[in-house]
Parts: C-alpha cells; structure tokens; sequence
C-alpha cells in the first residue's frame, strides 16, 4: 500500500501542480481551469446526463466496431497461416494497407454511411482489423510444428488441430495484436467525433470547447483519457488469465 | 524481391477491381469514383502544385513531431534508464500516459498553442514520444551487466560508455520504439489537420468532403495511404543499415 502511493505520488504532485498554477495565477484559469472546478464540471456533466448518454455511444460505437474487427480479423489471421494461396493472394494487400494512417478513412466513412453510428463502426472496424489479422497470423504460423503433426497422427481431423492446437498457440500474438488495436479503436474513435459527429464523446468535447465552457471540455477529455487507460489495464489483466496455461 | 511479381499481382488485381466495380457495379461515382477519375484528379493537383504543397505540409508536421519525438523521448527514456529520481518520477506519468488516448486532448492543445502549426506539431509529439520513451528505457535497461562492466573496467567514462556500449546495444529496441512512433505521427497530424482544416492532406480532405466532392476525398487516401507506406519502408531500410552489425539484419524479414 504504501509503495503505491510513493509509485503514484509523482501523479498527485502534477495534479497538486494543476490545481495550484492557475489559483496563484501562474496561468490563466481560462487556459488551465483548477483542477476542483474541472471535478466540479464533471460532477454536473454526469448530473444532467451529458457526458452518460454521450459516453453510451462512443462505447457502443467502439465496442460493436472492435468485436467485428476481433472476429473478422483473426479468422482471416488464421486462414491465411491455414492455407497457402489465401496468403498469397491476402498478404501483399495486407502490407500494403497495414502502414497506412487509419484516420484518412474518416471522409470516406463519413461520405459512405452519413454522422452517425455507421461510419464510426465502419471506421473502427476497417481500422482495427489488420493488427488483429497479423497477431493471428504470425500467432498461427508460429504454432509448433511437431504439435500439429502429432495431433495429426493421433487422428484428429483438421479443424480439430485448428481449434486445440493453432488456435491456442496463436493466442499470445493474437493477444497482442488485439491490445493495439484496442488503444487504436480509441484514438479513432475520438478523432472521429471531433472532426465528424453529433454525438460521443468527442463530439462532446468539440462542442463544450466551442462553447468556452473549458472545465467542462478538460473535464470530458480527461474522462476519455481514464477510460482509454483503464480499458488497457483491463485488457493486461484479462489476457493474464487467458494465458495462465502457459508456463 | 519484396515487390516481385507474385507481390504485386493481388494489388493489381484489387485496383482493377475498383475501376471496374466503379464502372459497371451498383455505385453512384459519389459512393466510390473510378480509380482513373482519381488518377486524372491526384495528376491536376500535381499540376497546380496543390498536391506538392499539401504532401510536403503534412510531411512537415508529422517528421517535425517525429524528430522531436525521437530525440526527446531516447533522451528522457536514457535518463530514466539512469537516473533514480527521475525515473521515480516520469515512470507513472508515462505508465498512465502511453495508453491514453492522447488525440482528446487536441481541442486543449489548440487552446493553449492556437490553430497554427505548433499546435498541430505539439499533438503529435504528445502521441508519438511515449512508444519511444518506453522503448529507450526497456532497451538501456536490457543491455548486459557483463558489457557494461568490462567497458567500466577497460577505463570507459561515462560519455564513452554511453555513445559506445549503451546507445549501441539498446539500438534495436529504440528503433522498434521509432518504427512503433513514425505511422503514430502520421495519423496524428492527419487527424489535427482534419479538425482544424486549411492546407495538408487531411485538411484538403475534408473540404472535399465538406463541398460532397468524393474524388478529392479518394485522392487524398491514395496520397495518404502513398506517403504512410514510403515512409514506413524508408524506416525499415534505416533499420537494416543502421543494425547491419546486428544478427537480427542475418535473418529474413517480412518487414
């Protein structure tokens, strides 16, 4: 207990440092609003439901665009590593997309399926899925040799091997791939809502900030910020049950 | 030999499906715009020079950020590898910053900095340095006691061991660190230039967007997607130049 709090004392030494720059008049309050008024904004955002009925989408948005990129990217992840001409033909096309900056997709999406849940699921989603694929891909392509011929000649037809020997050797990369695209589900989800929305939280944020209510935009940025990182420890410590298999 | 002709035939096929999918399949040019149509608008802005202004702008922004990134964060990741205090103090903020989503805090960031290009450059420094710091720190801290101690004990000082045995040896992480930050900032200066609008491709592809002109807005992922990917093998090649003493540059790459 007490090592977390001398671990942690550096963050509570910057939110000190916020609440006292702009009372001493370091900074101007306008710019850096005090730390109690921003918790004060979030008290009142989360009274008059703004920031719950906001959040509830940008959380539906991620999670149904996160869960097809899951599904979609690691079957595909998988069938490449299982059969050679997929890769063949998938792989080079993979290359070619993986590098580029997801968030030109923004206009398109927006063109395609108008401002609302569509384009952002659609965005997330096309996104998200290729670190997923090639997770699974290197995951599956990985699995031991020896493992597959041996469950091959105790008889198991292909997609048992599949299911109990590739699927759980690919899980760790799998695993991987899926962390980053969840922090990247973030990042595109939130530029999304402030270029292109009329709901989420990053619509949120664009409007109280146009508004000049800067304690309630500080205070929405700093809850999508929590989020993002309580939705990773989340993940870490998820995915340290899954593999708990594993040596 | 990476780009061969087993390589480049899927591609080809794929532009070829656009072209024809857009030509004869159930789309309204608005929806998807031929691939040609496309050509036909990338080879006008190349001609006004628009395109050249927009590339290189954007380009600007993200490799100013990169830069900065790269030297401030293998800096303070050093430090951190180092020194105690310091790293009693950044390793929490760092901890809690990597995951955040840093982009929300870009309507901040213009508050503070305006809508100009310090802003647009701050945004994507606040994104890109966190792969590189905590890269730098794994890498200094995973260099081995043995090598450290023999160059102590051959009489290096401290600058000596610091430029010869450390910085080399955590090379390939800080790269892997590097590689992780440069499609990073990318992503993020389309996304500021895109929020804030004016010159750059992500700004020009939202006043495409905004004047329902789909052309512009394909042309502007062709560019992006054209730049994100010169880059980011640019970055591999400085990788394997940089690592040819390494055994990692021996094995075969897929990068």
């Amino acid at each position: 207990m007490k090592s977390a709090l001398s671990r942690y004392l550096p963050l509570v030494l910057l939110a000190l440092a916020w609440e006292l720059a702009p009372r001493v008049g370091l900074v101007s309050p306008l710019a850096l609003p005090p730390l109690s008024g921003v918790l004060g904004a979030w008290v009142d955002l989360i009274r008059d439901g703004d920031l719950v009925t906001n959040g509830a989408s940008s959380l539906y948005r991620g999670g149904a665009g996160l869960a097809l990129a899951i599904v979609i990217g690691a079957a595909l992840g998988v069938f490449m590593a299982w059969w050679r001409p997929v890769n063949a033909i998938v792989s080079p096309l993979v290359e070619l997309f993986y590098p580029m900056p997801k968030s030109a997709l923004i206009p398109v999406t927006v063109l395609w399926l108008g401002f609302g849940d569509g384009s952002k699921i659609l965005l997330i989603f096309l996104g998200c899925m290729l670190p997923v694929t090639l997770g699974a891909f290197n995951g599956a392509r990985g699995s031991d040799r020896v493992l597959v011929w041996s469950a091959r000649s105790m008889g198991a037809s292909r997609l048992r091997i599949l299911w109990d020997v590739v699927l759980p050797s690919a899980m760790p990369e799998l695993l991987n791939g899926i962390r980053t695209a969840l922090a990247l589900a973030f990042i595109l989800l939130v530029s999304a809502e402030l270029i292109a929305a009329q709901r989420g939280f990053g619509y949120l944020i664009g409007y109280l900030g146009s508004n000049g209510s800067y304690e309630g935009m500080f205070a929405v940025v700093l809850t999508v910020a929590l989020l993002g990182f309580a939705a990773d420890r989340f993940y870490q410590h998820l995915v340290q049950r899954v593999l708990q298999w594993r040596e | 030999m990476a780009w061969s002709a087993a390589r480049l035939l899927p591609i080809a096929l794929l532009l070829l499906g656009w072209e024809v999918f857009a030509r004869y399949g159930n789309v309204t040019p608005f929806m998807l715009p031929r691939l040609s149509a496309v050509c036909v608008r990338i080879f006008d802005d190349a001609m006004t020079g628009e395109l050249f202004l927009n590339v290189g702008l954007t380009l600007y922004r993200a490799l100013v950020g990169f830069l900065i990134s790269a030297i401030g964060g293998v800096m303070l990741g050093a430090a951190m590898a180092r020194n105690v205090s310091i790293r009693w103090f950044f390793d929490p903020i760092v901890s809690v910053g990597f995951p955040m989503p840093k982009i929300a805090f870009l309507p901040i960031v213009v508050l503070w900095l305006g809508f100009f290009d310090a802003s647009k450059i701050a945004i994507v420094v606040f994104d890109a340095i966190f792969p590189v710091v905590t890269a730098t720190v794994a890498g200094f801290q995973g260099v081995e006691r043995e090598l450290i101690w023999s160059a102590r004990n051959m009489g290096a000082g401290d600058r000596e061991l610091m430029w010869q045995i450390m910085l080399p040896a955590a090379l390939p992480q800080v790269l892997t660190g590097l590689q992780v930050a440069l499609p990073l900032c990318l992503i993020v200066a389309v996304v500021a230039e895109m929020a804030m609008g004016g010159y750059g491709l992500g700004g020009a592809m939202m006043t495409a967007s905004r004047f329902a002109d789909s052309r512009g807005v394909f042309a502007g992922i062709v560019e992006i997607a054209v730049v994100g990917l010169v880059l980011v093998k640019l970055m591999a090649l400085v990788r394997r130049r940089l690592l040819l003493w390494h055994q990692e540059t021996l094995e075969p790459t897929t990068a």
